[in-house]
């Protein structure tokens, strides 16, 4: 009987080990083998996201740097007073009158002459394929600087513009003489036109600022393209989602986390804030169509109205960043203030809320990230548009951030939309100045966690 | 904190009311095939005249004229482009909101092309080649049946063997209309399954049900998103239109229909069967409120730019040979 006992318990306890440890047994092998192989699926996890970014940005990189440069030729360019002013008054009013139209054959006359007297000669070579390499936009150009300046008529000037979009691909490796055999919109003359004129110096490819600073421009003129109203559209709608969001957000979180009663009030309000952290963010396009456009009746693809759209949708970020930065201060410092006699409201603002700032600010940044880079919500108020005329900040008639314009991400899905190849380049180089912006805020969000965030 | 959060709100409340002022800039929206048309009219306006450059949204046909029958007033579209003619439901929501005087202006055609990958098979389709390719049901010895074609050459021995996959626009695209209607049914009708399929199912309308196992893709996105599609699967064929071709002559070759290349001349002669027109509608009511309204509409049909040697032909499209006409109209309204 006690026998039997004693070897039933000494066959559920475990054998004793034998040999040395230095030795490992079956177990531990099996053991570190799962280890190493969970390191091996975290390793290959982490893998695949950087391949994925490095493709990523490689085809980004590799279409959009080119957009930063641009193929212009210099031309000395006639005015001649008999087809801009026959009058001879020189008077703007009637010279204004006389439209682009006009101008585009002077500009080609210019290059002709200056293809003859240097002496270039390609078989093939019609009139009309020397005005194709000038750029549509050139036209506008000179007719601007002759308004501005009615004197020039009668004179020879010099100008320097912007070759026209398939030229300008030729030294970018998107038109080639094959292609141009069968493209429509251009011929091997004109590439071999575009190569003397280059080597005589006159085509030049050189930095694009344009594509920072100017407005967009119609599918007949990619190479004129740029980002200047859009770049200034973001830059309103964050201002507005800053001056709006960080306050309003910050009252709300402060309210919630410090004076709120703990209540199924207060219970529903956290839990909807979270839920519409999670909104798609095309419910407050709807959202902001209904109110600030149908109902308020503020003016459609205006930066205000997306700023406050957006504001809608960076509420819940920065209300849930601020309460979680609002959390991490222990309760020590509060219970502190308020034992040497501050009230609740000083012991919030006058040490609870500047330890709690970095972890707020930091917030808001992401919180303006992420609202940067949104365009869904824009495509319902109408900011998905053609605009070329620069916003005001603010005009008399339109308020203030009321004047149309775009905003960067929209500019991008716009651009991939065009039939010119041209514009996908364009696009691709939008992406990157959305990134290099993103980029700027998220390493200023570091910066400011790094320098000022306390560890208790 | 709280005293910022107020002012700004009032502030922002104080401007919205200003907002309410007179407005200097036209307001464009709708179809995504006049937009081009429209930008490149918008851009030489605001260069030539002192007028600021028209604001151009796109979104579609029945999206902008939904948006223009909103109602009268600054807050509302003054233009809407459209890839087809309105619709009678359209007028009566716009008279409804008391948008009583609709200006339509016709502005010229617009072609719808077939084209496959540049380096691949040529081809010269009819609207029957189409119908029997595409349809769910076509017609095999007097009877309805599922479509059984896998190749072209199955469809008409005349046409290369290659697998049949067609990229065609989807339903919300005014092309879609078009393209059923003057090729699938078109070609249902010729090929006389017309009948059988009205006997069967009652309305030949059926004829223009596509096939869903895959060989016909719908296509919600634009014609870039074809194009891709087209390079990356080069054995498919897609409907583009004109003008999208010829800004991409490099990469696609165009397929004959019914014998006929299409180009602005034989879509302007009537030659090549599948086009339409294209317009946009003014609202009226804004003409002598919105600074230019008219003055842009007049610049659009002007025979500079929508003739047939202006820049809107260049880029594709094909000039209305009634445009005089049109002119008077966009002259006589708002008077």
């Amino acid at each position: 009987m006690t026998d039997a006992t004693a070897a039933a318990a000494a066959s559920t306890a475990p054998a004793p080990r034998k040999g040395s440890l230095l030795v490992q047994d079956a177990r531990t092998r099996k053991r570190n083998a799962a280890e190493s192989r969970f390191k091996a699926y975290g390793l290959a996890a982490i893998a695949v996201g950087v391949i994925a970014l490095v493709i990523l940005v490689t085809s980004i990189l590799g279409n959009g740097t080119s957009a930063f440069r641009q193929s212009y030729i210099a031309l000395n360019v006639e005015l001649p007073e008999a087809k801009l002013d026959k009058s001879g008054t020189r008077d703007l009013e009637v010279m204004k009158k006389v439209t682009t139209l006009t101008y585009g054959p002077l500009l080609a006359k210019g290059l002709q002459d200056a293809v003859d007297s240097l002496g270039i000669e390609i078989e093939g070579l019609t009139k009309k394929d020397v005005s194709g390499l000038i750029s549509q936009e050139a036209a506008a150009q000179l007719r601007d600087r002759v308004l501005a300046d009615p004197a020039l008529v009668g004179q020879t000037v010099q100008i320097t513009v912007l070759a026209s979009g398939r030229i300008d691909g030729y030294y970018k490796g998107r038109t080639t003489l094959a292609s141009a055999e069968l493209d429509s919109n251009v011929s091997p003359a004109q590439l071999k036109l575009a190569d003397a004129l280059k080597q005589k110096g006159l085509l030049t490819t050189r930095f694009n600022a344009a594509f920072l600073t100017a407005p967009d421009a119609s599918d007949q003129r990619p190479e004129a393209a740029g980002l200047g109203v859009a770049i200034l559209g973001s830059a309103y709608m964050m201002i507005v989602v800053l001056v709006l969001a960080l306050p309003i957000g910050v009252a709300a979180s402060i309210y919630l986390e410090e004076f709120a009663p703990k209540n199924r009030w207060t219970d529903l309000i956290e839990v909807n804030i979270s839920n519409l952290a999670a909104v798609p963010s095309i419910v407050f396009g709807i959202l902001g169509l209904a109110i600030f456009i149908n109902f308020a009746g503020l003016r459609a693809s205006a930066p205000i109205v997306g700023g406050l759209v957006l504001t809608l949708m960076t509420l819940p970020t920065i209300i849930i960043s601020t309460r979680a930065a609002l959390k991490s201060v222990p309760p020590s410092i509060r219970d502190a203030a308020l034992g040497v006699g501050a009230s609740k409201m000083q012991a919030v603002f006058h040490h609870v809320l500047p330890l709690a700032a970095p972890g707020i600010l930091t917030g808001t940044i992401i919180g303006l990230a992420q609202a940067l880079g949104e365009t869904a919500p824009l495509l319902l108020i109408g900011m998905v548009a053609f605009v070329r005329e620069y916003p005001a900040a603010y005009s008399a008639t339109d308020g203030l951030f009321g004047e149309p314009s775009t905003a960067l991400p929209v500019q991008v899905y716009n651009w991939t939309q065009r039939a010119d190849p041209a514009f996908f380049e364009r696009a691709s180089g939008a992406i990157i100045v959305l990134l290099v912006f993103l980029l700027i805020m998220n390493a200023v969000a570091i910066i400011l966690r790094r320098r000022f965030e306390r560890r208790w | 904190m709280k005293t910022a959060t107020l002012t700004s709100a009032l502030a922002i409340a104080a401007l919205s009311a200003t907002a309410a002022a007179a407005r200097d800039q036209v307001q464009i929206a709708g179809s995504s095939t006049v937009l081009p048309y429209a930008t490149i009219v918008a851009e030489a306006f605001g260069e030539n005249t002192d007028f600021p450059t028209p604001v151009v949204e796109s979104g579609g046909s029945s999206a902008g004229l939904k948006k223009f029958c909103e109602g009268v007033g600054e807050n509302t579209i003054d233009v809407a482009n459209s890839s087809r003619k309105i619709k009678d439901s359209e007028v009566e929501v716009c008279t409804a909101n008391g948008v009583t005087d609709i200006l339509e202006v016709r502005i010229g055609y617009d072609g719808i092309v077939f084209a496959s990958d540049i380096n691949g098979n040529a081809f010269a389709f009819t609207p029957e080649d189409w119908y029997k390719a595409l349809a769910a049901e076509v017609v095999v010895d007097g009877k309805l049946v599922s479509n059984p074609y896998t190749m072209w050459n199955e469809v008409n021995p005349a046409l290369p063997a290659q697998e049949i996959m067609a990229f065609v626009p989807g339903t919300k695209h005014g092309t879609r209309e078009v393209f059923e209607e003057k090729v699938v049914i078109e070609g249902c009708k010729t090929s006389g399954a017309a009948e059988v399929v009205k006997a069967e199912r009652g309305d030949e309308k059926a004829c223009s049900a596509l096939r869903t196992d895959g060989r016909s893709v719908d296509i919600d996105g634009d014609y870039t998103e074809t194009l891709a599609r087209i390079q990356s699967n080069t054995n498919g064929i897609g409907v583009f239109g004109l003008s999208f071709y010829e800004n991409n002559t490099d990469k696609l070759q165009v397929a004959t229909m019914g014998g006929v290349v299409p180009s602005t001349e034989s879509i302007a002669s009537g030659d090549y069967p599948v086009s339409r027109p294209l317009y946009f509608y003014v609202k009226s009511q804004h003409i002598g409120v919105i600074p230019g309204l008219k003055e842009y509409a007049e610049f659009f049909v002007a025979d500079e730019l929508a003739g047939p040697d202006g820049p809107l032909a260049a880029y594709g499209l094909v000039s209305d040979p009634a445009l005089t006409e049109t002119q008077a109209a966009v002259a006589a309204a708002g008077m």
